[in-house]
């Protein structure tokens, strides 16, 4: 996530101290992604050097835990910069390297996993999660604020539901390449009929050599 | 907290011999006061079965149905029937509401059964529409009504009195999702006021409105989640 692009977006509201701008990013993302204080900084310092903001003159200096407190605001470079990011999409690149994809691609290709208890295990957390954005969605409000992260709970209940869907998605197809493989007569037959408790046949070595 | 609901041991076998299906096998499930459980799974999983159990409406072929308390598989279909009017509130997919009586009169039904008077069974059903939001419609048919008008008589039906127990199968899949989230809504405000309610559904997002999700995969429970305490509520919202 572009840090940089967030904070010049925030000032354009109106000159910020840093630690406004990190209370400001929260309040409207509801700290699902934590910015440290110092990250803000550091940031601000190098947008300085790139000339997309520059100190806001008067009300600097207070002192804060000893630190000289500097308010910020946006250059015209800095205003452009933020016009570009509002009218382009974001660029879909490469996708992220995706750990549960990965995962799951390996552990039906090594031998010895545990696929059905894996998938299984991962479908509970997955739902827990949903669960809790829903939870907090139900308490959101409709003031301005609100639908800001309101908004990005949305966006965690989609990925949720997404990824339960691909879960359940994968289940069905591990287990009908247990069941064909049971047709087939390979040793794996033996275990196929009880998916009561192991609602997902494990992947065997035939399977890893292929 | 006490259960409302509880099965334990159900198992649910159609046919015999070779055309033997277990729709259910060895099922154990409980559903407490201000509880609302989902049930999720494929198509065949079992889910209807549960709940025709849980409701009185078939019976299992081993274990044992509580509501209330009360030994459902011990009743008869006299006894049984009289728990579903008194006990227990069913909500279908197709809302199943009578074409030829007002919404008022489709809620107050079950309790005009029940013997009690039309008057006191009307203002029951006003009240339990009142609930659901749509008091002004109390003496609409349901032709007039659209699907999201309709559901919400079903779920004054279903609530209405004070039944303890409200089971819902697959309520939203004739809605929009829009709708759909209203009914969830309300069936979770009624959890909220101390029913214990059971959804069947197999949308991730409307059973993440209960406190517990039940999987079901060919008769069988093999997970359940989010049965940590409520309390672990979020306030990762900051102050503002
Ligand atoms: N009356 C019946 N006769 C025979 N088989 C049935 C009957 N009712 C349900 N089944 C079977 O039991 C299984 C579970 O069905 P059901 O409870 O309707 O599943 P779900 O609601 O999850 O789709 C399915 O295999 C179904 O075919
Ligand atoms: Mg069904």
């Amino acid at each position: 996530m572009s840090v940089k692009l967030a904070l010049l977006a925030l000032l354009e509201t109106e000159p910020m101290y840093g630690y406004q701008l990190r209370t400001e990013f929260e309040a409207r993302t509801g700290s699902t992604w934590p910015l440290n204080v110092g990250q803000v900084y550091t940031t601000l310092t190098r947008l300085e050097r790139d000339g997309l903001v520059e100190p806001a003159p008067g009300a600097e200096g207070a002192e804060a835990d000893g630190q000289s407190q500097q308010r910020y605001r946006l250059t015209d470079r800095g205003r452009e910069e933020v016009a570009a990011w509002f009218t382009t999409p974001v660029a879909r690149t490469q996708p992220a390297r995706d750990e549960l994809a990965i995962k799951i691609a390996l552990a039906v290709t090594v031998p010895g996993v545990d696929v059905g208890a894996l998938l299984q295990r991962q479908r509970t957390a997955s739902m827990t999660a949903l669960q809790d954005y829903t939870r907090l969605k139900r308490r959101a409000g409709d003031t301005d604020g609100d639908l800001a992260w309101s908004l990005v709970l949305d966006s965690l209940v989609f990925a949720a539901e997404a990824e339960i869907r691909w879960l359940d998605h994968c289940e069905t197809r591990v287990r009908r390449a247990a069941r064909e493989r049971g047709e087939r007569g390979d040793s794996a037959a033996a275990t196929t009929p009880q998916p009561a408790t192991q609602p997902v046949e494990q992947p065997t070595e035939q399977e890893a050599g292929r | 907290m006490s259960a409302v609901l509880r099965l334990s041991g159900v198992t649910r076998t159609h046919g015999t011999g070779a055309a033997e299906v277990h729709a259910l096998q060895g099922v154990s499930f409980a559903a407490h006061a201000g509880e609302l459980v989902a049930v999720m799974g494929p198509s065949g999983s079992g889910k209807s079965s549960l709940l025709t159990i849980a409701g009185g409406l078939d019976s299992p072929t081993e274990g044992s149905v509580e509501v209330e308390g009360v030994d459902l598989t011990a009743l008869g279909a006299t006894g049984r029937a009289r728990m579903r009017r008194t006990s227990i509130g069913y909500v279908f997919q197709g809302f199943n509401l009578v074409p030829a009586l007002t919404a008022a009169e489709n809620v107050a039904l079950p309790r005009e059964l029940d013997g009690e008077s039309a008057r006191a069974a009307r203002s029951a059903a006003l009240a339990a529409l009142d609930e659901v939001g749509i008091a002004h419609l109390a003496d609409r048919f349901p032709d007039d009504m659209s699907g999201g008008q309709q559901q919400r008589v079903a779920i004054a039906r279903a609530v209405v009195g004070s039944r303890r127990l409200i089971l819902a199968d697959e309520p939203t899949g004739a809605l929009d999702s829009e709708t759909g989230e209203e009914v969830l809504r309300l069936l979770r405000a009624r959890c909220d006021a101390g029913a214990a309610g059971v959804l069947v559904t197999h949308e991730a997002r409307h059973a993440a409105w209960a406190d517990r999700v039940v999987f079901l995969r060919d008769g069988v429970v093999v997970d359940e989640s989010g049965s940590a305490p409520v309390e672990r509520l979020l306030d990762e919202r900051p102050a503002r």
